[in-house]
């Protein structure tokens, strides 16, 4: 029995994964992606220097054989920074994310099965948050708790919830009539076991593609917030730190502000294409 | 639809009030002493204890806040700037007007750039044409706005020497900012306009309409369009605000004399009464914007002003049937 029970959910997957495979744009995103990954997890297998190994005899040479990206004022390999700093994107990415879904999901659940009195206030609350243009609110969080990597995926984590909720509460509202949940409730099961069992599965497709295009997002806002000096602080190799600190010699060393830039935007490019592919493929209109 | 407008307009309220509580409780528990970063960290211990008691900083909360609403409400008084001694009030109204003038310039570029792109790639689905405009749009989309800019600076300020890279004094000087901000909500519009004209073109009464013999611009700009706007509309609402948030980073890379300029000076000089100032405003404005995109519904699509007559309608019908 467990076996059949494994066996669709599998069928289930492949049959996303096949239609997902089929989708040139995402398979580009996801090899992105995997390459990302591999780059956040073994840095020193590809970086030939530190993140941090400064010689100043080296400053500031133009991009070349040795130093792909060039160098910076400090006489550090940009190319190694950029390769370094992927690690701690991707961490704030996953993380903030990671918060975001927590709170949002916890938030939209409750407002979207229970109704009432309880939808209306969280509700509310969401609706004063998305009044805050969400960058202002992670800046606001962050000059509040101080400036750190932690709070730095608090703030941006906080700054996307309100999104997770409303997407959440949308499809748990189209999904808790159903007659499936009638009948699991008819046979003893009790809300929490509802909830977790029958209703977020059943939304988890809307819930996937917001959280992939999440660490899109996640990534951006924590890079806008170090570019201003309020998020990761030098000299760890977080791009929009790396971006602040060459913005004072952008006259005339172009390639300190281009490649973490570049680095950023290659990122969010990745995520966001693997993420439409997501929805293309979760979307069981677009099954025939 | 007076009515309507009216109950919009109440519903802010409660939004607003939330918004205040919650900037004023961020603002509240930020470390640090105003007072001891307004006077230096040389200053007697006695000279920031008498003005910390003189900007009520040591007040409890519930104080702080219920004086902050009230100033509000009975003065328009959002405190007092830390640093200029200005009130807050002057302070943010004599930078909105240059912030609000970036933020339509960057709608502007956004819309003039989004929906013709979009439109021709619905219309060629799948061609060459269709799929660039459809990469370029998702690169615009993840192109950090700062970067942008950056780049935009490099490129026409410093190496062609065509465009001023800081001030805002005149029209050359909004092309760079307006573009930069512009750029990335372009994309989003591009993409929301394709989707939604791919939606409508299909209908039967394009087909219709084609059948007549109309021609293939008249249909598309007539027909077409027209029942496409209403996710389009929303889209660029929507885009309103985060153009207003985007400010923020775009008006401190080209020295823009605005809010969000103003709001990363403070934030980091931790002067509050400014912070919470510009978040109120900004919020504000946002809400109205939502307000205008509801009331564009009405005006774009007959359906929907029915709609809003229809309650009244009915509402008048069961007050005269209960009384």
């Amino acid at each position: 029995m467990k076996d059949k029970k494994e066996k669709r959910r599998n069928s289930q997957l492949l049959e996303v994964w096949h239609r997902l495979r089929k989708n040139k744009a995402a398979m580009v995103g996801l090899a992105i992606i995997v390459l990302l990954v591999f780059c956040a997890l073994f840095p020193q297998a590809i970086a030939r220097y530190g993140y941090d190994d400064q010689m100043l005899s080296r400053a500031h040479i133009a991009p070349c054989a040795e130093f792909p990206f060039g160098t910076d004022n400090l006489g550090r390999d940009i190319f190694s920074r950029v390769i370094y700093g992927t690690g701690i994107s991707l961490q704030i990415g996953l993380i903030s994310v990671g918060i975001a879904a927590a709170i949002g999901i916890f938030l939209g659940a409750l407002a979207g099965y229970y109704g009432g009195v309880l939808e209306n206030v969280i509700m509310r609350g969401i609706d004063i948050l998305l009044a805050i243009p969400s960058i202002l609110l992670a800046i606001s969080i962050v000059a509040a708790l101080g400036t750190s990597l932690t709070n730095l995926m608090i703030a941006v984590g906080i700054g996307t919830t309100p999104r997770f909720a409303r997407i959440v509460r949308a499809s748990i509202l189209s999904v808790k009539d159903q007659e499936y949940i009638e009948a699991s409730r008819c046979v003893g099961a009790g809300d929490l076991r509802i909830i977790l069992s029958h209703v977020i599965p059943n939304c988890a497709a809307p819930i996937i593609v917001q959280a992939t295009m999440g660490v899109a997002n996640a990534i951006l806002s924590a890079s806008s917030l170090s570019f201003i000096g309020l998020g990761v602080q030098p000299p760890m190799p977080e791009w929009g730190t790396m971006l602040s600190a060459g913005r004072q010699y952008i006259r005339d060393y172009w390639y300190m502000v281009a490649f973490p830039g570049l680095a950023i935007m290659v990122t969010i490019f990745a995520f966001n294409l693997f993420g439409d592919g997501l929805r293309d493929a979760l979307d069981p209109k677009l099954k025939v | 639809m007076i009515r309507f407008i009216g109950k919009r307009l109440l519903m802010m309220i409660p939004v607003v009030f939330g918004v205040i509580l919650v900037v004023f409780t961020m603002m509240y528990i930020t470390p640090g002493d105003p007072a001891r970063s307004m006077l230096g960290e040389a200053a007697a211990e006695e000279e920031v204890e008498n003005l910390r008691e003189e900007l009520g900083l040591n007040d409890p909360y519930l104080v702080r806040l219920g004086r902050y609403i009230k100033d509000m409400i009975l003065h328009g008084d959002l405190g007092t700037s830390y640093t200029t001694k200005q009130p807050v009030t002057t302070e943010i109204m004599t930078r909105f007007p240059t912030t609000f003038l970036l933020a339509s310039l960057s709608v502007l570029v956004a819309v003039c750039i989004g929906v013709p792109t979009g439109i021709l790639s619905a219309t060629k689905q799948y061609s060459i044409l269709d799929n660039i405009s459809r990469v370029v749009a998702l690169l615009g989309v993840s192109m950090p706005n700062f970067w942008m800019g950056l780049m935009l600076i490099i490129i026409f300020s410093l190496n062609l020497g065509w465009l001023p890279s800081s001030g805002f004094y005149g029209p050359s000087y909004w092309i760079l900012p307006a573009v930069t901000i512009g750029t990335s909500s372009a994309a989003v519009i591009m993409r929301m306009t394709r989707s939604s004209m791919l939606e409508v073109i299909r209908q039967d009464y394009i087909r219709t309409a084609l059948g007549k013999g109309q021609t293939q611009r008249m249909v598309i700009i007539k027909h077409a369009l027209k029942n496409a706007l209403i996710p389009i509309i929303t889209t660029v609402g929507l885009q309103f605000g985060i153009v207003l948030g985007g400010s923020v980073m775009t008006e401190s890379i080209f020295s823009v004399p605005g809010i969000g300029k103003l709001m990363i000076d403070s934030i980091k000089a931790r002067n509050y009464p400014v912070v919470q100032g510009g978040v109120l405003l900004i919020a504000i404005v946002f809400s109205f914007v939502n307000l205008a995109v509801d009331l564009l519904y009405a005006y774009v699509d007959p359906r929907i002003k029915a709609q809003y007559s229809r309650k009244k309608e009915k509402k008048n019908g069961l007050e005269a049937e209960t009384t």
